[in-house]
């Protein structure tokens, strides 16, 4: 075997030395001192490798062809979807105890239909234009929100008395350099409350080809990739944002698209063309949310009983573990 | 060293005005003493306490105020020098304190002890206010962080692919009926779907029921076929799309399960089975699996107003 072995590589080395005008066997382009003439090799050595990726790919195409219908099935490439760490909090869809925890959490009140969605927007200290012109935006997407001034309330003062007067959802946007950056979204008779990171928010004015103002009527909701049980109770929360029924006369949609942990949120209006294609028209502003934490009770930071807390050298280790 | 008056006078003529002194901080228009005993924190004659051989100061530590006084029958020892008082808490109280220790003292330090007192015990109220109202509390930004996270974000974008999922979705509502009669689309692929039903269906029954119905079966067709015929030819002058889309109205109809004269819809489904599929036979056998097409069809469809995917 041995000198098998070695009559391989000594071919290899002859073939190496030929191919690399008698340079020297084992040879390197990193040994190479002169940077120009380094330079100059390697580029050589990409050509190379590059002459041959596209060789190969060729001949594979002429296999293809010519096998015609038996030909292996394309490969699928590898996205980081495709190679996401499997969660085992993945929700299955019949999974009964998820469905019963459904039943009976803090959402179940508005899933049965008892009561309608009342949201109060608002911001942190002393907002700046963006952020009053975003509070306002939202306001007319989310059907019954109501926007006031924080004038530096206490948000442990202002919860108890929204739940007398029936809000069922508290909105704080907060700010920083006059720019919104987090949001806090607290279901009000005790519910969850969840903080976002905020990024890349486009007012309505910023959006190009976009359509008239939206009208009055309830939105669809889209919601999707919400799949782990924490994807889901957050799902619940987005959804029991929008009342139980929509109004299609409308033909407008606000959808919350989870992407590797990232929340898109998008308002449109829609029309259908015919059954296989529909046209959309993005009216109303745009952002994205990334979770931060979601707290058990109402919102209190420092005694509240945290489900879920981000914790970064935990949980973005890994390129494709995702928690959402 | 020894504080007598001369001395004293020596003193402030090196530091306070020619030579160097090292708490003195000077600006455009005014001189500032940063030695912790002064009293104004300004750079006097009368307010520096190296050129004072008599002295008092008003200081806090830790929410405690203090009195201190220099005198010179203690300016030989520099440890001792000076003599501490713990200030009452009560306002007034220490007011008089300050009186009382400082009695025959010049008319300017005890009036800036006070002065100072008072100032010092308003911050100290204003700060116990502080912690009681909310804190806005700062979190610092990591740059790096916030470079990957924003990366990531326009990555995830690119994936997501929103436009297409948003249209997707949309259109599976449609196909399943959420939206109830508002739209009428021919749905080709349940058409097709349905179309396979019946023919298998068809045939079963055709397989049974042979002998019965041969007679009507082909009288029944010759009826369509005129209608269908005459019907096309009109139909033939409209465009494509309205004629689905009648169709389909029709067609709709069925699948919603109203309760539609049956010669409207068999002429509806040999229409549109004779655009598909010519070799279409009886209506009457039709109805009775169109009727049970549509429980199956009502099984599959129930609307649901919101659709959750995963």
């Amino acid at each position: 075997f041995k000198s098998g072995a070695d009559q391989e590589e000594v071919e290899v080395k002859m073939e190496k030395t030929e191919a690399e005008a008698a340079f020297p066997p084992t040879f390197s382009v990193s040994e190479i001192k002169n940077k120009q003439r380094r330079h100059l090799m390697f580029m050589k050595l990409k050509q190379e490798k590059r002459k041959q990726k596209i060789q190969l790919k060729k001949k594979k195409k002429k296999e293809r062809e010519a096998l015609g219908d038996k030909a292996p099935p394309k490969e699928v490439p590898k996205t980081i979807e495709n190679q996401r760490v499997y969660d085992e909090t993945t929700v299955d869809p019949e999974d009964e105890e998820v469905r019963f925890d459904e039943g009976t959490d803090e959402f179940s009140a508005y899933f049965n239909g008892l009561t309608n969605p009342k949201v109060l927007i608002t911001t942190s200290d002393r907002p700046r234009g963006r952020t009053v012109k975003f509070c306002e935006q939202l306001a007319t997407v989310i059907p019954n929100a109501h926007v006031y001034y924080r004038r530096g309330l206490a948000l442990k003062r202002i919860i108890p008395q929204c739940i007398a007067r029936n809000f069922t959802y508290l909105m704080v946007i907060n700010e920083d350099r006059k720019v919104p950056n987090g949001l806090v979204l607290c279901h009000l008779p005790d519910g969850p409350t969840a903080h976002f990171k905020v990024s890349s928010v486009r007012l309505r004015k910023e959006m190009k080809r976009r359509g008239k103002d939206p009208t009055e009527h309830f939105p669809e909701v889209i919601l999707n990739n919400f799949s782990t049980r924490l994807g889901h109770s957050i799902g619940r929360l987005f959804a029991a944002l929008f009342p139980q029924d929509p109004q299609f006369v409308g033909r407008q949609v606000a959808t919350f698209h989870n992407q590797r942990d990232f929340i898109f949120f998008r308002f449109h209006r829609y029309i259908f063309k015919n059954e296989k294609k529909v046209g959309i028209q993005e009216l109303g502003p745009r952002f994205t949310l990334k979770l931060r934490s979601l707290q058990k009770g109402t919102f209190d930071s420092k005694f509240g009983e945290y489900e879920w807390v981000l914790k970064r050298h935990e949980m973005d280790a890994c390129r494709r573990k995702f928690q959402l | 060293m020894c504080f007598s008056l001369c001395c004293v006078q020596v003193i402030w003529d090196i530091i306070g005005n020619t030579q160097f002194c090292s708490f003195k901080v000077k600006t455009k228009s005014q001189s500032f003493c940063r030695n912790e005993f002064n009293v104004t924190g300004l750079c006097n004659r009368s307010s520096c306490p190296l050129a004072n051989s008599q002295y008092a100061t008003v200081r806090e530590d830790k929410g405690q105020c203090f009195l201190y006084m220099k005198v010179i029958e203690r300016a030989a020892f520099p440890a001792k020098t000076w003599e501490k008082v713990k200030l009452s808490k009560n306002y007034e109280q220490a007011l008089e304190q300050i009186d009382q220790n400082l009695l025959y003292w010049p008319r300017f330090i005890r009036h800036k002890c006070k002065q100072r007192f008072t100032k010092i015990t308003q911050y100290l109220i204003r700060m116990r206010k502080l912690v009681l109202k909310r804190r806005r509390k700062l979190v610092p930004l990591s740059r790096k962080v916030e470079r990957r996270e924003k990366r990531k974000e326009e990555k995830a974008l690119i994936a997501a692919q929103l436009d297409n999922a948003i249209e997707k979705e949309l259109l599976e509502r449609l196909k399943q009926g959420t939206y109830g009669d508002i739209y009428n689309f021919p749905v080709h692929a349940f058409d097709r779907a349905l179309e396979q039903q019946e023919d298998e269906e068809e045939e079963e029954e055709e397989e049974e029921e042979e002998e019965e119905d041969v007679g009507q079966r082909e009288y029944v067709e010759e009826e369509l076929d005129e209608s269908d015929l005459s019907d096309f030819e009109d139909m033939n002058k409209l465009r494509t799309s309205s004629d689905e889309e009648e169709e389909e109205e029709e067609e709709d109809e069925e699948d919603e399960e109203e309760e539609m004269e049956a010669e409207t819809e068999a002429e509806s489904k040999g229409r549109g089975s004779k655009g598909k599929s010519p070799a279409n036979r009886s209506t009457p056998t039709r109805k009775k699996k169109r009727a049970f097409v549509e429980i199956e069809y009502e099984q599959e469809t129930e609307p649901a107003s919101k659709t959750r995917t995963t």
